[in-house]
């Protein structure tokens, strides 16, 4: 059976090679400082007494006023999990994190769909492009403030795709 | 004294019989060998992450369908699992039987598309094909027996499944688990005894086990190089620890290794299957609605829960605040993350070997693009 | 008219039927014919059209059963009908193929050299015509028996490589080039097996005409030359490029083949002269080895030539549904040193043998059938041991000594996450 990390036990551990780096732990989770990221995760995958070599699932969440990069490890010679978390963008502005494609190559993809559909920047990726839309693509979906055109024509908002930018009745009482 | 020869770029654009959905790709070879492969896709995109934002759990089960269409119930299978650790939901016991069946059941259809579409890939017009794509369809008839759906099932509900399986499902599935069999071994004897699948397929993108856990690859990929990875074994959910089945395992680690493994995983799904028609015991298929109402408010909280799909870890992500819809959904892709080696497989190789390669991932775009 | 000409009793036929009292005919016991005397020109020429147009007719109709006949093969083989619409049986289905093909718009790319453009596909349906003009069809049915007639054969069929080089690089498209070249150079390595493995054959019955070919055969060549019979058998589905060797119409660049600019009837004609390719190796595999319209008595030649026809046929269609292609390198290396391998040691046996026994009876033939097995036998073995796949060592590792250490450690009990261990700091920044 897959053993789980508890979050203080594993914050204790990371303090413990590199200090400075968490901000606080819960339940499973540890939530680790965006700059130090790399350290820690590099730490985690060569260090014996962790050993996380394989890196399940990358991704964010949008609560509101700050963005959340979530990191699920797992442990294949330790049969073990792990789950770290990071806070980046706070108060929205512009989120960035450095990218763990160097320490884990199955991070490329994730991070490229992170990128594309919360926008926050991995710094040091290979190949920072988006990955489901194409570039170009107005405004990143996924985000909790992301409107699309047919919400904006109803609001009252000119439709770029029409010349003149006229408005059109949406759908409702207007 | 050296021919002065110039790279081709050619576009294997998104409607093209040999890739399995939509994908794109953009390969740069000089002579037979390639150079340069850069995968585009992103053309089934539907946001299905931002959709089940506004849909309640159960509603999501229809989105989670549609992802990997050709393993529905084991997508329905991750999400439920992910909702129940979410909602601390404990399932009924004849409701988990029943979805072990249908998720095994399931696995042996996807592996019997992605061999059958290996030996068409490869050349040969069609009849292996059309076996393992009739014996699919017997899957599906029993997929249809028990749920109403074929392919889209939306079988699965948090605590169990939503309809019990009607009488005449239980000799049906004796019958089809016998038909199977004999399937899997004409298509076994197709593969291991047939010099040109050896000499296409034998030796071709070969990955180290390093390379492919630091690339967060799993499933039949992994354990064709000789990892013993499976989260049936290692990390049992449902009532897995209650069955016994074996672990495919093989060292080669090229394309005829990956399909071997996925040919063998067929048989051990049917020894599941048959294991739990054994064990199972009748009772109520799902908790009544006054222990898990029809809509669930999981407390506030995160849950992540990886199953064995037919492809790989596949896991959902789930964020909850209290609500009757999840926060934040998302959806560990085992597709999209076997596509990360794509490029290295290929390059190097010969242009012969790009869709073997290609169909020996074996890809869903439905997955990847989600 | 030439010694040739009235020896062929199809043709005396009919030009004595047509002439009038000419010494020729009377000769042979005809009385005079519908013509006067001073028409035999006319005679001549009404022969010869008759002999042209029941060859190209009855080959053509010959291609329409056979598509509808592979077609419902395929179905066959796939555990389904096949086609089954259009007529009986499906029958009339190729007749739906053809006015379909005819009625489709003839597109001509604007980069194409468009004489060259129009003249591909003539360059490859004529060629494949006119194989079957030195072929027997039964006894005293054929055209010409040339005295060169095998290698009449074999420059005719080469004149495919030239109309596919022709078709693709008159399109003026950089892909097709790829792929055209990729076929010739399968088409050109094919062709030297193709004639060595007939080297013996000729060496046996002591020249190439055809029908003394057929006359030599007491005993059927497949049993007296197997590697003969091997080679020559894989070396023309390669001509044909069919499965296994079809990599020219596989995904190679896939949709954009040598004849990807050819639309309507042009790639008819193609589609054609393919067809009439595999009618005429599977002629000439029956003529070459297995004894022709050779049969017994009460039944006519003609069936036996059509029985082993179709024989031959379904064998080469069976090959194409069950067997996946080979890459082109792994071709090119199975006529290279495969196929060129075993029609040397062919020749080289087939001459000792010749050289003991010239002119051989039908019990010596029997005797070098049974020399000729266990060698055939024995080269294959060793050549497929030269060209296989090698197999795995060791598929399945070691259940104490695994690839990469899985589970072999295990987390101290104070770092598992258990539910009552949850701490006071409350994550920061709500849900």
């Amino acid at each position: 059976m897959t053993t789980v990390w508890s979050g203080t036990a594993l914050a204790e551990a990371i303090e413990a090679f590199a200090p400075g780096s968490v901000e606080s732990s819960a339940g499973t989770d540890v939530w680790l400082k965006p700059e130090s990221i790399s350290v820690v995760c590099e730490g985690l995958k060569t260090r014996s007494e962790f050993k996380f070599d394989l890196l399940s699932s990358l991704t964010a969440v949008d609560y509101i006023d700050h963005f959340e990069v979530v990191y699920h490890l797992t442990s294949l010679p330790m049969n073990a999990s792990a789950v770290l978390k990071s806070r980046v963008g706070l108060g929205r502005s512009d989120a960035f994190i450095s990218s763990v494609v160097p320490i884990w190559r199955g991070a490329d993809y994730q991070e490229r769909e992170v990128w594309d559909l919360m926008g926050i920047r991995f710094d040091g990726h290979p190949n920072h492009k988006r990955i489901m839309l194409w570039e170009g693509f107005p405004g990143h979906p996924l985000r909790k403030d992301y409107v699309t055109y047919d919400q904006s024509i109803a609001a009252g908002a000119p439709d770029p795709d029409t010349e003149s930018g006229a408005v059109e009745s949406g759908n409702g009482d207007e | 004294m050296a021919i002065k020869t110039q790279p081709v770029t050619v576009n294997l654009g998104p409607q093209h019989p040999s890739t399995h959905g939509v994908f794109r790709m953009r390969v740069m070879f000089d002579g037979e060998e390639i150079v340069d492969v850069e995968p585009i896709f992103g053309y089934l995109h539907r946001g299905s992450e931002k959709l089940a934002e506004e849909r309640t759990y159960t509603q999501i089960v229809t989105l989670t369908d549609r992802m990997d269409y050709v393993s529905s119930m084991l997508n329905n299978h991750a999400y439920i699992l992910t909702v129940e650790k979410l909602a601390g939901i404990e399932p009924s016991p004849r409701g988990v039987w029943l979805r072990m069946i249908a998720s095994e059941l399931q696995r042996i259809a996807s592996h019997l598309v992605a061999t059958g579409f290996l030996i068409q890939d490869l050349g040969a017009l069609g009849t292996p094909l059309i076996y393992a794509m009739r014996e699919r369809e017997n899957i599906l008839d029993l997929f249809e027996m028990i749920c109403g759906a074929r392919i889209t099932n939306s079988y699965l509900r948090p605590g169990g499944v939503f309809m019990d399986a009607p009488e005449e499902f239980w000799p049906a599935l004796d019958r089809g688990l016998d038909d199977i069999v004999r399937t899997i071994d004409d298509l076994e004897t197709y593969l291991s005894g047939n010099e040109i699948i050896f000499s296409r397929t034998k030796g071709t993108a070969v990955l180290t086990p390093e390379q492919l856990i630091n690339a967060s690859i799993t499933g039949p990929m992994l354990r064709a190089s000789g990892v013993d990875w499976d989260l049936r074994h290692r990390a049992p959910y449902d009532y897995y620890d209650k069955v016994t089945f074996e672990r495919i395992l093989h060292t080669a680690s090229d394309n005829y290794a990956r399909y071997w493994v996925r040919v063998q995983e067929m048989r051990e799904s049917v020894k599941i299957v048959k294991q739990c028609i054994e064990q199972i015991e009748p009772g109520p298929v799902r908790p009544s609605f006054d222990d898990v109402p029809r809509l669930i408010r999981p407390p506030a909280g995160d849950a992540y829960v990886g199953i064995e799909g037919s492809k790989g870890e596949l896991g959902f992500y789930l964020v909850s605040d209290g609500g009757i819809s999840p926060y934040r959904m998302h959806v560990r892709a085992s597709s999209l993350i076997n596509l990360t080696l794509l490029r290295d497989m290929l390059i190097g190789g010969q242009f012969g070997d790009l869709f073997v390669t290609f169909g020996s991932v074996d890809l869903n775009m439905g997955e990847v693009d989600r | 008219m030439g010694e040739s000409l009235i020896a062929n009793s199809l043709w005396r036929n009919i030009y004595c039927v047509l002439a009038g009292d000419s010494s020729v005919c009377a000769d042979n016991g005809y009385s005079a014919g519908f013509l006067p005397a001073d028409m035999a020109w006319l005679a001549f020429i009404l022969t010869a059209a008759a002999i042209i147009g029941l060859w190209v007719n009855g080959i053509l109709g010959g291609v329409i059963v056979l598509i509808w006949g592979e077609r419902r093969l395929f179905g066959r083989f796939q555990s389904r009908t096949g086609p089954n619409r259009w007529g009986p049986w499906g029958t009339l289905t190729s007749v739906a193929d053809a006015v379909k093909t005819m009625f489709k718009e003839d597109v001509v790319p604007k980069d194409a050299d468009r004489i060259l453009f129009n003249l591909a596909p003539i360059m490859i349906a004529a060629p494949a015509l006119l194989v079957f003009s030195v072929i027997p069809f039964g006894i005293g049915t054929y055209v010409a028996d040339l005295n060169v007639g095998v290698l009449f054969i074999m420059a005719i069929t080469s004149l495919t490589t030239l109309a596919v080089l022709t078709a693709a690089w008159s399109s003026g498209n950089r892909i097709a080039i790829l792929s055209a070249l990729r076929s010739v150079a399968l088409l050109i390595s094919y062709e030297i097996p193709m004639a060595l493995a007939v080297v013996g054959v000729i060496m046996l019955a002591g020249s190439m005409s055809l029908g003394d070919i057929i006359a030599a055969q007491g005993v059927p060549f497949i049993l007296v030359q197997p590697l003969g019979f091997f080679v020559f058998f894989l070396a023309a589905m390669a001509e044909m490029a069919r499965a296994p060797f079809d990599l020219t119409e596989a995904e190679s660049e896939l949709a954009a083949g040598y004849l990807n600019d050819y639309a309507s009837m042009k790639f008819g004609l193609f589609f054609l002269a393919e067809f009439m390719a595999e009618i005429s190796t599977s002629a000439i595999v029956t003529t070459l080895f297995l004894g022709g319209w050779r049969g017994f008595d009460p039944i006519p030649s003609h069936f036996w030539f059509g029985a082993k026809l179709i024989a031959v046929l379904f064998v080469i269609i069976w090959f194409r549904m069950t067997l996946p292609r080979l890459r082109v390198d792994q071709v090119l290396k199975f006529a290279w040193k495969g196929l060129f391998e075993l029609t040397m040691i062919n020749i080289v046996v087939t001459a000792i043998l010749i050289a003991i026994w010239p002119q051989p009876t039908t019990g010596e033939l029997w005797i070098m059938a049974a020399i000729n097995w266990p060698v055939a036998i024995i080269s294959i073995y060793l050549v497929s041991k030269l060209l296989g796949t090698p197999s795995y060592d060791k598929p399945q590792p070691d259940a104490d000594a695994p690839v990469y250490p899985v589970a072999s450690a295990s987390i101290p009990a104070s770092s598992v996450y258990s539910a009552e261990s949850t701490t006071t700091s409350a994550p920061e920044g709500g849900n």
